[in-house]
C-alpha cells in the first residue's frame, strides 16, 4: 500500500503542519551523519549545499568535471514564482492551480500547492545568492508571460536563467566543499545502489578517470540525476544525461512512477544525419510571432519562399483557430507529427515543418523582430547555416523533459527507506505534463527546501543504528555484481557499436511511446525492445579495458539500463487506456482528436516494482479535495 | 565528404602522446564537428581500436565541458564558438583537421582530448559565491539593483567556465575567467560585502594553479564563446589594486 504521508490539515496549512511535527536533531548530531547525493544540478548541488550548511556529512557525485556542468544549465526561458509583482492577479492559489490543471490532473494537490507556496522565497533566494535576473531600469525585477499562463510570473537571465541559477548553486556548493563539509566526487558514475537490511546505505561508484569500482556509505542516499529521455536517443537532453542510477534504484526496490509521462517540445531543429546526436531547442518563444505551416501538396520540393499562399497549410490556425500558434507543447507536437507521418513533412528528410517570420517581418519591421529574436535566429544560422530573415526555419518535435519518475512521498523519500529522489528524477509535481519555467523551479524547491527539512525525519532515527560501513558483506556482493555485469558487457565482444543499438532503441520509441500510442503498437513495441535487448548481450562491441578512462564502456553501461527502461516505459503506456495530458492513446481521443481523459478509473498513479518475473503496478489514487478536474480544451 | 584526421592519442596523464592519422569517408556538410569525431568512434570500433577519448556534455554550447584545439584555433576555426557548435561544412572536403588537447600546464591531459579543468573549480572555492545561508534571505526586491548594473554583472556572469581562454593565451593565463566571476559578483550589491576579500582570495589561488600573468595580447576575448570582454581583466586589476591599499 502505497503512503503519500500528506500531512493533515487545510491545503494552505499543510507543509507548516508538517514542518511543525517532524523531527529535528541536534546541530552537534548532524556531523555524525553522512548523506550521499548523486548528481550535482539545480536539485543536487542545492540539496547538497543547504544539507552542509545545516551541518551534515555530504558526499555529492556527478559524472562531469565539474559541478558546473548538470544539465540544468541548458534551460534557457526561465522560472516561475508567486510574487505577483506585475499586479496581474497571480497568487499562490492561481499558479497551483495552473499547475495542476497543466499536469491535466495527473498530481497530487499537496504537493503541487507547496510547490507554488515556496516558490516566491525561492527567487529571494537566488536573488541573494547573485543570479543577475533581469531588471527594470528603476532596479525592480522584470518578469514575462510564458507558457499559455495568463499572469506574468516568470522570472529570466536573459536566455540563460538555467545556466545562471545552476552556477548560483554550484558556487554555493564550493563554498561548502571549501569549508570542508562537502566532499565532491566529479568524473563518478553510480553504479548501483545497495541496500542493508530494507535501508539506503550506500552506493558503489565507478571512477570515470581510472574505472576503478568504489565503495561509499552513508545514512541516507538522494537520488538527483535528472530526466531520463534520451532512451529516445535524439533529445534536447545533453548527451550523458541517463536513467541508470534511478533505474539501479528501481531495481533494488523503489517504485517507477508514470515513467511514460515524457513531454515532447515542439519547436527543437530536425534531424539532418542519420550520425545526428542531439537536437537543438529554440525557445518556445517564437511561436508568439511565427506561424507553422508545411505545403498542401505531398511531396512539394519547391523552395519555401516560392510555395505561394494559397497552397501553404497553416495546420495550427485551421485546428485549433483560438490558440493558434500558441497551442500547448503536447497538442502543437502532436499536430506536427500528424502533418510529417501524412507526408507533408518538409526539409531534406521530410521530417520537419516551416516556422516562418515573413508576416511578422512584414507587420512590425526587421528592426522588432531582431531586437526579440535576435539570438535565437543567430544560432539557427551557427548550427544549420540558413538565415531565418530570409527563408523559413525548420523546426521538429522532440524528446525534452521526463514528468516520470521515481515515486516519491510527500517527504520526497522513494519506496525504499533512506533512498530520496529530488528533482527531474522524481515523479511528483508536473503530472502528465509540465508547464514552461516550472522545471528550474521544482529542481530547486526540492533541494534547497524540502529535502533539507524532510530528510531530518529519517535521520533522526537512523542516529540510533549502526553507523553503516563499507565492510558490510552486502557492499562486496553489490559491488561483486557490478563488476560482473561489466565484464560480461566487455565479453561479449560482437559485431555492432552501442550506438547502432541505441538508433534502434530510439526509433522504436520515438515511433510508439511519444506523442501519440495506440495498443497495437505498444506491444509490437515491447517485443522489438526485447529483441534489441537479446540481441545487444549477445552482439555489441565494446573496446578498451574497464580499468581506464573507456567513454564507449560508459555509453554502453547507460544504454544496456535505458533498453530496460524502455520497456517499462512501453508497459505502462499500454496500461493506461486514457489519454491525459502528453500521454496520448490514439483509442482515447473525441471526435475533434482531442485528449479523451477517463478519471473514472485512472485518476491515479501508475507506481511500478520491478522483480525479474515482471514489473507490477500499484496505484496511488489521487483525491482532489480542493479544485474539480475540468477537460482542456483549446479550440 | 572525406577528411584526414590528425588527433593526439594519449593513453593516461603518465605516459607520453603522439599525433596519429585517421582517414574518414562518409561525413555530411551537416554533421557536426564532435559527431565526425562520433562517427571515427564508432569507426575504431568496428576495427577493434580503442576509442578516442574527448568531452563533451551538452552539445548547444552552454556547458563548457567541449573544447579542443582545431587546426591550431581554440574551438576551431571561427570566433566566439564552442567546439560543440562548430560543423562539418566549415572545412573543406578532402582537407586535414589536426586536434589537440588544451594546452597549459594547469590543465593536465587525462586521456587523449580530455583535460583536467579543476582549477577553475577551485578559484571559485576561494571566493567565487556570496556568503549566505539558504533561508536567509531577505524579499527580492529590498534591494533595488539598476539595470545597467544587472546588464554588467549578467554581461560577466555569462562565462561558461570552457577554458579556452587558458589554452588560447601565450601565457595560459586565467585572468578572464577569474576576472568574469569577480565582476560579475562585485558589480552586484549582494556581493559588495567580500568584494575586497573575493579578488583578493580568488587572484591569490588563480596564481597558486599557476596560470601565467595576463599581457594584454587579447587572445581570449576572440575566442571565448560567450563574448567576455577583457575590459573585465582590467577592471579586475583596478579592484586588487583598491582592495590592497584599502587593507
Amino acid at each position: 500500500m502505497l503512503n503519500s504521508k500528506i500531512p493533515e490539515g487545510p491545503l494552505e496549512n499543510k507543509w507548516r503542519n508538517y514542518q511543525i511535527k517532524s523531527q529535528l536533531i541536534n546541530p552537534a548530531n548532524k556531523k555524525k551523519l553522512n548523506v550521499i547525493v548523486v548528481g550535482s544540478g539545480l536539485a543536487g548541488a542545492g540539496a547538497a549545499a543547504t544539507l552542509a550548511e545545516l551541518g551534515y556529512d555530504v558526499q555529492c557525485f556527478c559524472y562531469q568535471d565539474s559541478a558546473r556542468r548538470a544539465h540544468s544549465v541548458a534551460a534557457q526561458g526561465g522560472i516561475n514564482a508567486a510574487k505577483n509583482y506585475q499586479h496581474d492577479g497571480d497568487s499562490v492559489w492561481r499558479m497551483f492551480y495552473d499547475t495542476l490543471k497543466g499536469g491535466d490532473f495527473r498530481s497530487r494537490e499537496a504537493n503541487v500547492y507547496r510547490l507554488a507556496e515556496l516558490s516566491a522565497p525561492l527567487i529571494d533566494h537566488y536573488v541573494q545568492q547573485g543570479v543577475p535576473f533581469a531588471r527594470e531600469y528603476g532596479g525592480v525585477l522584470v518578469n514575462r508571460s510564458f507558457g499559455g499562463v495568463q499572469v506574468q510570473r516568470t522570472f529570466y537571465a536573459r536566455g540563460q536563467t538555467g545556466q545562471q541559477l545552476l552556477l548560483a548553486a554550484y558556487s554555493q556548493l564550493y563554498k561548502m566543499k571549501h569549508a570542508k563539509k562537502v566532499t565532491m566526487f566529479p568524473r563518478h558514475e553510480m553504479l548501483d545502489l545497495v541496500v542493508i537490511d530494507g535501508k539506503a546505505k550506500g552506493i558503489i561508484a565507478r571512477d570515470l578517470v581510472t574505472g576503478q569500482l568504489k565503495r561509499f556509505s552513508a545514512h541516507a542516499v538522494v537520488l538527483a540525476t535528472g530526466g531520463y529521455s534520451r532512451v529516445f536517443r535524439l533529445s534536447t537532453l545533453a548527451i550523458g544525461c541517463n536513467g541508470s542510477a534511478i533505474w539501479k534504484a528501481h531495481k533494488r526496490g523503489a517504485y517507477f512512477a508514470a515513467p511514460s509521462f515524457t513531454q515532447i517540445h515542439p519547436t527543437a531543429l530536425p534531424q539532418t544525419s542519420k550520425a545526428q546526436s542531439k537536437l537543438t531547442l529554440m525557445s518556445e518563444s517564437l511561436r508568439n510571432d511565427g506561424r507553422i505551416w508545411v505545403p498542401k501538396k505531398k511531396d512539394d520540393d519547391r523552395k519555401a519562399n516560392s510555395i505561394p499562399e494559397e497552397e501553404r497549410d497553416y495546420y495550427l490556425e485551421r485546428r485549433y483557430p483560438s490558440f493558434g500558434n500558441l497551442a500547448p507543447r503536447d497538442i502543437a507536437s502532436r499536430a506536427a507529427k500528424e502533418r510529417i507521418d501524412a507526408g507533408y513533412g518538409v526539409g531534406r528528410l521530410k521530417n520537419a515543418v516551416y516556422l516562418d517570420f515573413k508576416h511578422a517581418i512584414e507587420r512590425f519591421g526587421m528592426g522588432i523582430i531582431k531586437d526579440r529574436y535576435g539570438n535565437l535566429f543567430k544560432m539557427y544560422k551557427k548550427i544549420t547555416g540558413v538565415d531565418a530573415y530570409k527563408e523559413p526555419m525548420q523546426i521538429s518535435p522532440a524528446a525534452h523533459f521526463s514528468m516520470g519518475g521515481l515515486w516519491v512521498d510527500y517527504e520526497l523519500m522513494t519506496t525504499v527507506p533512506g533512498l530520496y529522489a529530488i528533482g527531474e528524477c522524481n515523479f511528483s509535481d508536473h503530472g502528465a505534463n509540465r508547464l514552461g519555467a516550472n522545471s528550474l523551479l521544482q529542481a530547486s524547491i526540492d533541494g534547497y527546501f524540502v529535502l533539507p527539512n524532510t530528510i531530518n525525519n529519517y535521520l533522526a532515527n537512523a542516529l540510533k543504528e549502526e553507523p553503516p560501513t563499507v565492510e558490510h558483506p552486502e557492499f562486496e556482493q553489490v559491488e561483486n555484481e557490478v563488476q560482473h555485469h561489466i565484464y560480461k558487457l566487455l565479453a561479449i565482444k560482437g559485431r555492432k557499436t552501442v550506438d547502432h543499438f541505441h538508433r534502434e532503441l530510439g526509433k522504436i520509441m520515438w515511433q510508439e511511446c511519444a506523442m501519440s500510442r495506440n495498443k497495437k503498437g505498444l506491444e509490437k513495441a515491447i517485443l522489438q525492445i526485447e529483441k534489441i535487448r537479446s540481441e545487444f548481450w549477445t552482439d555489441v562491441k565494446v573496446t578498451g579495458s574497464d580499468k581506464e578512462m573507456n567513454t564507449e564502456l560508459e555509453k554502453a553501461l547507460r544504454l544496456a539500463d535505458f533498453i530496460e527502461l524502455g520497456l517499462l516505459m512501453c508497459t505502462d503506456a499500454l496500461q493506461r487506456e486514457e489519454s491525459c495530458g502528453a500521454h496520448f492513446r490514439e483509442e482515447y481521443q473525441t471526435s475533434e482528436g482531442e485528449a479523451l481523459r477517463m478519471d473514472n478509473d485512472y485518476s491515479f498513479v501508475s507506481a511500478w516494482s520491478y522483480s525479474k518475473d515482471g514489473f507490477k503496478l500499484h496505484k496511488e489514487v489521487l483525491k482532489y479535495e480542493n479544485v474539480e478536474p475540468t477537460v482542456r480544451s483549446y479550440k | 565528404m572525406k577528411i584526414t584526421f590528425k588527433i593526439w592519442r594519449q593513453e593516461n596523464s603518465n605516459t607520453s602522446g603522439d599525433f596519429k592519422s585517421y582517414d574518414v569517408d562518409g561525413l555530411t556538410e551537416d554533421m557536426s564537428f564532435l559527431e565526425a569525431l562520433d562517427h571515427l568512434n564508432e569507426l575504431l570500433v568496428q576495427r577493434d581500436e580503442k576509442v578516442i577519448a574527448y568531452e563533451y556534455d551538452c552539445r548547444e554550447g552552454i556547458c563548457g565541458q567541449c573544447g579542443v584545439f582545431i587546426n591550431g584555433r581554440a574551438h576551431g576555426p571561427h570566433a566566439n564558438m564552442t567546439t560543440c557548435q562548430l560543423h562539418m561544412r566549415s572545412f573543406k572536403d578532402g582537407g586535414t583537421i589536426v586536434v589537440e588537447p588544451w594546452r597549459a600546464k594547469s590543465f593536465p591531459i587525462i586521456k587523449d582530448l580530455v583535460v583536467d579543468r579543476s582549477a577553475f573549480d577551485r578559484i571559485i572555492e576561494h571566493g567565487g559565491y556570496i556568503s549566505a545561508k539558504t533561508g536567509t534571505a531577505a524579499e527580492a526586491n529590498a534591494i533595488l539593483v539598476g539595470k545597467e548594473i544587472a546588464d554588467k554583472a549578467m554581461d560577466a556572469a555569462a562565462c561558461i567556465g570552457c577554458g579556452a581562454c587558458v589554452a588560447t593565451c601565450k601565457n595560459a593565463s586565467a585572468a578572464l575567467f577569474t576576472a568574469a566571476k569577480i565582476n560579475h559578483l562585485n558589480n552586484l550589491p549582494q556581493g559588495h560585502q567580500e568584494a575586497d576579500k573575493r579578488v583578493m582570495e580568488m587572484t591569490w589561488q588563480m596564481e597558486q594553479e599557476g596560470f601565467g600573468s595576463c599581457t594584454f595580447t587579447g587572445a581570449c576575448e576572440v575566442e571565448c564563446p560567450e563574448s567576455i570582454s577583457i575590459t573585465n581583466i582590467a577592471e579586475m586589476n583596478a579592484r586588487l589594486v583598491k582592495a590592497k591599499w584599502l587593507r
